[in-house]
Parts: C-alpha cells; sequence; structure tokens
C-alpha cells in the first residue's frame, strides 16, 4: 500500500568533522513522488547528507525518517536503494554474476533480466567488472539498486566520471526507469542533470539549503537583472526596500541591485540618486547558481 | 508534479514483498557464487592446490622407503603436514580478502542491501573451510596417488584435524582482513605464513630447529594443529599442550578479528 508518509524527513541535521561542519542543521522533506535534486557545490555537503540519510553515518544532531522508519530499516526491507560514489564492485565478478548474488541478499526482488535490461547492460552480463568502463560499472550499480524495486532511490553524483555520452546513456536508462510513485534523489554539481530530470531543486551551500523550489521557481531566481552602478555612500536599506528587489551588494563605490525590475530600479538610481555608470546585465541558471552557492554575497 | 498526494495511485502491479530475508541475508546461492569466484582465482588455487601438492612431490616423494619410529612411512608425515600448510593458506587467503573487499568498497556496497554483517562473515567462513577442505583433500589425493599408504582412520583423523585446526587460520585471515584495507593482503601475508608453518613444523620437523627456536615455536599459532594433524599417523594420542595451543590462537584471532569488524561496521 501507499505509505501516507513522506519520503524522506530530515530534521535539523547536523554532522561535524572536527572543525568542519559539514551539514549544519538541514531539514528537507521529500514526498512520494518527487524527483529531486540536491544541487551544490564540492564540499557543500551533499555526500554527507546522502549517508546520513541512508543510515551510513550517524547525525551529531536531527533526525531521519525514510518512509516513515528508520533509515536501516528501510534498506533492510528494500525500501531504499541507492548508487553511491564510493560503493564498489567486485573485480572478479561478471557483472550477471553480481547482480545475481545480490539478489540472494534480498527477501524478493526483481528478476537479474530485468533490472539489466532497464540499466542497459544486459548486452554485458557475461563480462567481468574489471573489465567494464565507469559508466557500465556505473549502470551495474544502477542495476543493482533497482532490484529490490525500491520506493526511494537515492542517487549520489551517479554520473561523475562519465563522459557526455555515458551521462546522457545513464540518465536515459534513469528516465525509462521512472514510474509513478517512486521517489528519486540525486545529488549532482551539474546544473544541467538538476535542471534536465528533476521536479525540484534544493540548493545547498556550506551544509545548508539556500534554495529549494520547482524547477521553474528556481529558474525564476534566475531571471531577473542585475543593475550595477557606481554609487558612493549607496543607501542599501532603502534600495533593498523598493520592489521587485532581491538583494542589494556594496562593493567600494559600486551598488549591485539584483531585481525583477530593473528598468524600475535604473529609473530609480538615475533619477533619484546620484548613480553613475548604469549597467543592466540579465543573470542566467549558472549566475544564480553561483550566486546562492558561493560565500561572499551580502554585505 | 512536485508533490503527489498521499492517496495517489501507484502503477505498479503489487507491492513488492518487503519483509526482512532470512538469516540476515545469508543465502546458500550467494555462496556458491563466492565458492565460484574463489575457485576461478587462479592465485589462490596455485597456492593452496597445486604449490603444496609440488611441495610433496619434491620435498616428500624422495624420502620414500624411510619409515618413522613406530613404522609409518615419512611420505605421510611430509603429506600431512603440507595438508595442514595448504588448509592455512587456504582459509587465510579467504579470510583476508575481506581485506580486498573493503579496499574495493564492496563491503561499503553491501551496506545498502539487507545483508547483515554476521551474515557476511558466515558465508567468509564457510568459503574459507570449504576451500580449506579441498585443499587437504587434493593433498591427500596427491599423496595417495603417489604411493602413501597409511590405515584409512589416518587420513579420516588427520584430515579432520588439519581442517578444523585451519579453522584458527580463517579466524586469522578475518583478522588480517579486518585489520586494514588492502588490494594485495596475500602478498603481505604470504611470507609470514610461510615463517609460520616453519615454526609449527610444517616443512621440517621442529626437532632439527635449534633448542631455543623449538622452545619458541611450540607457542607459534601453526605449532599446535601440526602436532594435532599428525598424531594419529606418529600414534603420539591427544597431546594437550598442542589443543591448548590451537584453542589459545583460536581464541586470539577469533576476538581480534571481531573486535576489528564491530570497529568496521560501526557507523561514524
Amino acid at each position: 500500500m501507499t505509505s501516507t508518509n513522506p519520503a524522506v524527513e530530515l530534521d535539523g541535521l547536523t554532522k561535524t568533522f572536527g572543525a568542519v561542519t559539514a551539514v549544519d542543521g538541514l531539514s528537507l522533506r521529500v514526498q512520494p513522488g518527487e524527483v529531486v535534486a540536491f544541487l551544490g557545490p564540492n564540499g557543500a555537503g551533499k555526500t554527507t547528507t546522502i549517508d546520513m540519510l541512508l543510515g551510513l553515518a550517524r547525525p551529531d544532531a536531527g533526525t531521519v525518517r525514510v518512509l516513515g522508519s528508520t533509515p536501516d530499516n528501510a534498506v533492510a526491507r528494500g525500501r531504499v536503494a541507492a548508487v553511491l560514489q564510493t560503493g564498489g564492485l567486485l573485480k572478479d565478478l561478471t557483472v550477471g554474476e553480481t547482480v545475481e548474488m545480490t539478489s540472494h541478499f534480498y527477501r524478493h526482488t526483481r528478476p537479474a533480466v530485468e533490472v539489466l535490461e532497464r540499466a542497459g547492460i544486459a548486452d554485458i552480463a557475461n563480462r567481468v567488472v574489471g573489465r567494464c568502463s565507469g559508466g557500465q560499472q556505473q549502470r551495474l550499480r544502477f542495476a543493482l539498486a533497482l532490484l529490490p524495486d525500491p520506493d526511494l532511490m537515492v542517487l549520489d553524483e551517479p554520473t561523475t566520471g562519465m563522459d557526455v555520452e555515458g551521462r546522457r546513456d545513464f540518465w536515459q536508462a534513469l528516465r525509462r526507469d521512472a514510474r509513478a510513485g517512486r521517489t528519486v534523489i540525486f545529488a549532482t554539481h551539474y546544473l544541467d542533470e538538476a535542471d534536465a530530470y528533476a521536479d525540484r531543486i534544493v540548493l545547498v551551500r556550506q551544509g545548508r539549503i539556500v534554495a529549494d523550489g520547482t524547477t521553474a521557481e528556481i529558474k525564476n531566481l534566475a531571471a531577473g537583472r542585475t543593475v550595477r552602478a557606481t554609487l558612493p555612500g549607496a543607501d542599501q536599506a532603502t534600495l533593498a526596500a523598493l520592489s521587485g528587489v532581491d538583494a542589494v551588494e556594496v562593493r567600494g563605490d559600486s551598488v549591485l541591485v539584483r531585481t525583477s525590475d530593473s528598468d524600475a530600479i535604473a529609473r530609480y538610481l538615475l533619477t533619484r540618486t546620484d548613480a553613475r555608470d548604469v549597467e543592466i546585465t540579465s543573470r542566467n541558471l549558472e549566475d544564480a547558481f553561483l550566486a546562492l552557492t558561493t560565500a561572499h554575497t551580502g554585505a | 508534479m512536485t508533490t503527489s498526494t498521499p492517496t495517489s495511485t501507484h502503477t505498479r502491479a503489487g507491492e513488492p514483498d518487503r519483509r526482512l530475508p532470512a538469516l540476515g541475508g545469508f543465502a546458500p546461492g550467494a555462496l556458491r557464487i563466492e565458492l565460484r569466484r574463489v575457485l576461478r582465482n587462479r592465485r589462490t588455487l596455485a597456492f593452496t592446490l597445486i604449490m603444496p601438492g609440488v611441495f610433496f612431490l619434491i620435498f616428500g616423494l624422495p624420502q620414500g622407503g624411510q619409515s618413522l619410529d613406530n613404522g609409518r612411512p615419512v611420505t605421510a608425515y611430509v603429506m600431512i603436514s603440507l595438508a595442514v600448510y595448504a588448509a592455512m593458506v587456504a582459509t587465510t587467503s579467504v579470510g583476508g580478502a575481506v581485506a580486498t573487499e573493503r579496499a574495493l568498497g564492496w563491503s561499503r556496497q553491501l551496506r545498502l542491501t539487507p545483508l547483515r554483517p554476521a551474515a557476511y562473515v558466515a558465508t567468509k567462513l564457510i568459503t574459507a573451510m570449504s576451500l580449506g577442505l579441498l585443499a587437504i583433500v587434493v593433498e591427500f589425493v596427491v599423496g595417495a596417488a603417489a604411493g602413501v599408504r597409511i590405515p584409512l582412520y589416518v587420513w579420516l583423523l588427520s584430515g579432520l584435524a588439519a581442517w578444523v585446526g585451519s579453522l584458527v587460520f580463517a579466524a586469522f585471515g578475518l583478522f588480517i582482513g579486518y585489520l586494514a584495507p588492502a588490494e594485495n593482503v596475500m602478498q603481505i601475508i604470504g611470507p609470514v605464513l610461510a615463517v609460520l608453518a616453519m615454526f609449527g613444523g610444517l616443512f621440517v620437523p621442529v626437532e632439527v630447529l635449534p633448542d631455543v627456536l623449538q622452545q619458541v615455536a611450540k607457542f607459534t599459532p601453526v605449532y599446535g594443529v601440526g602436532v594435532l594433524a599428525r598424531a594419529p599417523l606418529t600414534g603420539d594420542g591427544l597431546n594437550m599442550a598442542a589443543v591448548a595451543n590451537i584453542v589459545a590462537w583460536a581464541l586470539v584471532f577469533g576476538f581480534g578479528a571481531a573486535r576489528l569488524f564491530r570497529r568496521d561496521t560501526a557507523r561514524v
């Protein structure tokens, strides 16, 4: 039966390694059926969060619920499966043997032939894992994750190290598999992957969520423009209070205003202040990503 | 479609069986693949099945015609000693393979499955003991084919002692395996095993070693297994010092392996 529980409930999740806080009070709720991209630069805390989500690491503070139970229980029951960067494979087994062996660890799995087919590696079932390319090995990990027919599939940067073609093949396999009801969470630092495959994007930086919304909403963050002007002694608070303004940043004599209404800001700056050298630039998703995921913004 | 309501319908044909696997995921099917894997490993086969047999033909066979004090052939003494050696290398290498699997990240991959760590270790132990048994049988077959003739009970009791004793080395292998992840663990412990076998009187009788070394040898982990496995042949009866040696080392390696295993499976 369909669970009424959220697929994932992270509450105040915190994890430190020595002096480094990898995950800093992160809370997130994912509903069944969502396809969520966990987007952030390297070191943002994505992998640590996923490790805690899967029960591979213990949070210093906060709680994790997966499909209404503990991560360990969800893993043991095959309700959650994952493709991790670190999960190794036995080089001396064949692709087919690896799937067969893993299937024995579960009470019940999809047929080996089926998962190989769905992962697009049925043709190399007899190949020894050590002779498979990185992309093929990654699709084998994906096949292993498909075995229990999980309700939640977690992928940690699944296409890292793949060439363009490998990445496309992998996502095609994932997409082919997409079915109603399965929740997918994938971490990536590729914007285009998040854009193309997720319904919802969660932007993380320094262990915190800095933006969370539908792909369209995140794109809207980038839809505005930046107005830059030279204005010594700019009144940041007044500018920030103007309608349509998202953020105001002062850099020396320069002021940068991120806004959805660049005309109004330009008009204001030119008529009500001593601003000069006014420039208006449009932003793209890349800029939004950089702005949200790098530390230097803000006064 | 960012959210689906709790009542959204599944297109799946029926909910999968979400019960926990029996025996923590321990399964004969996985064991079968493990065994096949071990038997495919040329390096393992060379060191556990071929080399001890060749050793017998080189070092044992030339002593044909010579007898022990009780009239039994010296070749049988060499054969049993080498069977113990073959079994210990076999069980150590399977246990030690844990180090390789940890280095490769396979143990981490397994943590994403219902397989309980104890079931994994059980699979390794059974695989180790199976290969150990095979190593003993191969050595005995080589001996028999080369003309070793001893009473049936000696074949059986010596073989059994060598086999049970090799459990110490399955534990030793697991201990090493959980000590540190390493891809080529047998290249490190192979020479160690050879030295231990030397002290354990498997290559030459301990009696030919210098007096001091003889005393030391009695406390090394191979000694007890060697003495016990040859007892049915030499007619020495049950040597309690040898039994104590086996039990002590089994405990040392067993507890050591269990301790490291718990450290390895603890979440950080």
